[in-house]
């Protein structure tokens, strides 16, 4: 118990830059997979192909591949970073996004087909179907999946603590090699810092869940 | 295609429809090119870096290393599956004190990162890279399917397990006899999808340092030297994507199969806005 107290500052710091990398990846990821989705339904087949070979490819990638990616290509092609937060995030919201995408054109799919119909037959536009009559029934009824793709995003940052960033686990890491003999303790203190944002977010989804079935 | 989205495009919306697809493509075609050419003003694509892949060395070692990965996955499935089942089965006791602490259990895994889980093995029980590895993704991916199955036990219609309580089977019976049966069916593409992740995540072990296809990967780079670090990184990551791919496919194929044969079809079947045709 004593190794987790005399580091708390550690652990809080890890916690927070944990925070961070996820609210970062995971605003940027439901901006670009929403886009992704509402590419994936529009009437230009150029953008239909670009967001359906996107998403396939991103989601049969492991994230550390994603990882190599960009840190070690993304340089290479010009893309420098003086942090390598910036690597992580973009991995991060690079692979998220294709899951939002994902999420939010099943729950595009779940909207009556009568709405778009209804909506088309008073003469509006493909832009006005989606962003006024599609999308926001839409994403009602994603939200509980897409919390579960933010808990993911929670779990997936840790690896960027293998890529050189101190966040949560990369700190785990630091003070699991500097305790030798507390292990146990230093790790059950990492894990405890992710069961405090994920286990509400959980608890989040489900809650939600519950409230649109019924209202549904 | 289609849509109810749009109506189907006269000539105008054509001429647009056409203008952006054209737009699109030279954009993407841009990139790509511009994202080549800088590669190739660095040397990347000089045949002495590819000549790596003459040497019967480098194959031996990508099969070890694609073995590897498989073989974890494989085991981590094969373990994880059965374990899920049981503890699905806890889950949804009808006794408290069953339900309520694998509960607990199944949250906290699902909470969890699987890095972190296959770190805590390697550390405190000081197994090996393997070892860790493959109980890291058994206690992660045992609490995801419990979960999956769940779900399907849970959309089954209620008459199902009346049934089989009113023929005379114990809650248990029905269960196992009536329900499981039905609901593994029904999830089946959910379960075959978490059996990509699940190989997905065998990539993790390139964290705690488990020998699989990035490990070696990696190894060998600093073997031969940094600059044949490219070639065989763009290998490995086009054999996990082609790995995970098939896996995906296999998992639309039961998809489609399974909402001709089984009883009530998977678990959806609403008419869909947008065609599922590439999924």
């Amino acid at each position: 118990m004593d190794v987790i107290i005399e580091n708390l500052p550690l652990y809080w710091e890890g916690f927070l830059r944990t925070l961070f990398l996820s609210v970062v990846s995971g605003v940027i990821a439901l901006a670009v997979g929403t886009l992704l989705a509402a590419a994936r339904v529009s009437p230009i087949a150029a953008l239909r192909g670009f967001s359906m070979a996107y998403v396939e490819v991103v989601r049969n990638t492991p994230l550390t591949i994603a990882f190599f990616f960009s840190a070690i290509v993304l340089p290479r092609l010009g893309v420098t970073f003086q942090q390598f937060e910036v690597a992580a995030i973009i991995a991060l919201s690079a692979y998220t996004a294709a899951f939002v995408a994902e999420a939010v054109r099943s729950g595009v799919n779940s909207v009556p087909l009568g709405q778009a119909e209804a909506a088309r037959s008073i003469g509006m536009k493909f832009s006005q179907v989606l962003s006024l009559i599609v999308l926001p029934q839409a994403v009602r009824s994603v939200v509980p999946p897409l919390i579960n793709i933010m808990i993911a995003l929670v779990k997936n940052s840790s690896v960027a603590g293998a890529f050189f960033v101190l966040e949560l686990f990369g700190y785990g890491r630091q003070l699991a090699n500097a305790n030798g003999d507390q292990v146990l303790m230093v790790l059950i203190g990492v894990a405890f810092f992710y069961l405090l944002i994920t286990v509400p977010l959980g608890i989040v989804a489900s809650t939600v869940e519950r409230k649109v079935a019924i209202a549904r | 295609m289609t849509s109810v989205l749009y109506d189907v495009p006269g000539p105008k919306a054509r001429r647009i429809s056409l203008l952006g697809s054209v737009v699109g493509i030279v954009l993407i075609a841009g990139l790509l090119g511009f994202a080549i050419y800088t590669l190739a003003q660095q040397g990347i694509f000089e045949g002495q870096r590819w000549a790596v892949f003459g040497l019967p060395d480098v194959w031996a070692l990508i099969g070890n290393g694609i073995v590897a990965t498989l073989s974890a996955a494989a085991v981590a499935a094969v373990i994880a599956f059965p374990l899920g089942l049981l503890l699905c089965l806890l889950r949804i006791s009808e006794v408290a004190w069953i339900r309520v602490p694998t509960r607990v259990v199944l949250e906290f895994l699902r909470g969890m990162p699987v890095v972190l889980m296959m770190f805590f093995v390697l550390l405190v029980f000081a197994t090996n890279p393997f070892v860790a590895v493959v109980t890291g993704l058994v206690l992660y991916n045992s609490a995801v399917f419990a979960e999956i199955i769940r779900a399907g036990i849970q959309s089954l219609p209620k008459g199902q397990r009346e049934a089989g309580l009113t023929v005379g089977l114990t809650s248990f019976q029905s269960r196992l006899i009536i329900e499981l049966p039905q609901a593994i069916r029904r999830m089946m593409p959910s379960l075959v999808a978490q059996l990509v992740v699940l190989l997905k995540d065998t990539s993790l072990g390139y964290i705690v340092s488990y020998e699989e296809l990035l490990r070696k990967v990696q190894l060998m780079a600093d073997v031969l030297g940094f600059q044949f670090l490219f070639p065989v990184f763009f290998v490995a990551a086009a054999i996990y994507i082609a790995i995970n791919f098939s896996v995906s496919r296999l998992a639309i194929g039961i998809e489609r199969r399974g909402s001709k044969k089984a009883a009530g079809g998977v678990a959806k079947a609403e008419p869909a806005i947008v065609e599922a045709s590439a999924k």
